[in-house]
């Protein structure tokens, strides 16, 4: 079997155009958002001086999304960010599907695996640590 | 100043950022971090979380305009993803047990090793003969296209190669960064991949690196959305804007500009990381 950069810069053209998108959706959603935050905060003093960690609900991607499904306002500007994460995760899972368009399986197991580590960060896996 | 005023601020500085960052190649995060914390007084860790969901805009956003520009190879890329995501796991929990001021200084250090990189000029590594036989099982050799068709390379030292990786990933989760300075040390120097290939497959690898870090600090409470917010739409503007002005640019002179402004950063951040102030 053959690598074949024909197929390949095919596959990588549509993943870009599918990440450009992703990117710009997120950005909509966080301007969105961002303005009606600061409509609403925008004269009240807030300074980053201090770490004290976001809201529990701010933290995971369940709480962001019930949150947010309520229209408040700061957990759907997270939920913009978290489309942005989420764009490198698509990559990766349409590239599992090119690889076995390919019929590489070997590849297809290196990108489920890689997969499999981006899901475990992103559902609070390595707080064990 | 008020949130307002505030936001405006930060929104403006990544959105120059973004611009000079695309332009030159450095990536916009390496100096959104060290001006958030020096000049507006961020808290690191705010800060870092802030510039690592920039990161992702960036190389998710200019993925189209490197398709066009070279050739990845998804394969050298995805393989070493491994390496990469472990390593920015690990790093991003290390980072929640570090002092503050230790993380300024490694911040410090490796911006100066990104400017000093970005000031290097790129030319390919000779080609050793035969190269690395791990390289041929795992289907890494590939070609890519240059003016006299289509050429073919070979992958060396994919050992070597993975693990500096590992220690990339370590870092972008540690600072969060692209580290597209090491990842190009390593798929350059130590895998003698041509840079065409390199840089496009290291854009690629960023954003994959930078969403296994973002997991951590998402679940630390990191990612204050009011500060990600100016953060984000900044460099995202800034770097589009800098992507359309980057094909056939001599940006030879910005660049040094820009790279001497990140060493003056970098030396600031390490001062202060070492004098306790941040």
């Amino acid at each position: 079997m053959q690598n074949d950069p024909g197929h390949d810069r095919k596959v990588e053209t549509f993943i870009g155009v599918l990440l450009r998108w992703g990117v710009i959706i997120s950005a909509v959603v966080v301007l969105g958002s961002g303005i009606w935050y600061l409509a609403v905060n925008g004269a009240a003093p807030r300074d980053y001086r201090h770490f004290h960690p976001e809201a529990q609900d701010l933290r995971s991607v369940r709480g962001v999304v019930a949150g947010a499904a309520k229209l408040n306002c700061p957990y759907v500007i997270q939920l913009g960010l978290l489309l942005l994460i989420a764009t490198p995760v698509a990559r990766v899972i349409f590239t599992v599907f090119a690889f076995m368009e390919e019929r590489d399986w070997m590849y297809v197991g290196i990108t489920l695996l890689v997969l499999a580590i981006l899901l475990f960060s992103l559902a609070g896996g390595a707080s064990v640590f | 100043m008020n949130t307002l005023e505030f936001s405006v601020v930060v929104c403006a500085v990544s959105a120059v950022a973004g611009f000079l960052g695309s332009l030159t190649g450095l990536g916009g995060g390496v100096v959104i971090t060290p001006v958030l914390t020096l000049m507006l007084g961020v808290d690191l860790r705010y800060a870092i979380g802030a510039t690592l969901v920039s990161v992702i805009a960036t190389s998710s956003g200019a993925a189209a305009a490197y398709v066009r520009e070279g050739f990845s190879n998804i394969r050298v890329g995805m393989f070493l993803e491994i390496a990469t995501t472990i390593g920015a796991v690990v790093g991003a929990a290390v980072a929640t047990r570090t002092p503050a001021s230790m993380l300024a200084i490694i911040f410090g250090a490796i911006l100066l090793y990104s400017a000093w990189e970005s000031l290097r000029q790129k030319h390919d590594e000779p080609q050793g003969a035969s190269c690395d036989p791990l390289a041929e099982k795992l289907r890494l050799n590939s070609t890519f296209p240059s003016p006299e068709g289509f050429k073919s390379y070979r992958v060396c030292r994919v050992k070597t190669g993975f693990g500096l990786m590992f220690g990339a990933g370590m870092l972008s989760g540690l600072l969060g960064i692209g580290s597209g300075a090491v990842k190009v040390l390593a798929m350059d120097r130590a895998m003698r991949i041509p840079f065409k290939v390199s840089t496009t497959t290291s854009n690629f690898m960023i954003g994959v690196t930078a969403a296994a870090s973002a997991g951590v600090y998402l679940n630390r409470g990191y990612i204050a959305p009011g500060l990600a917010m100016p953060v984000m739409l900044g460099v995202v503007a800034g770097s589009m804007l800098g992507a359309r002005h980057l094909m056939g640019a001599r940006v030879r002179a910005l660049r040094i500009l820009f790279g001497c402004v990140v060493a003056a950063l970098a030396i600031e951040m390490i001062y202060s990381g070492i004098t306790g102030k941040i």
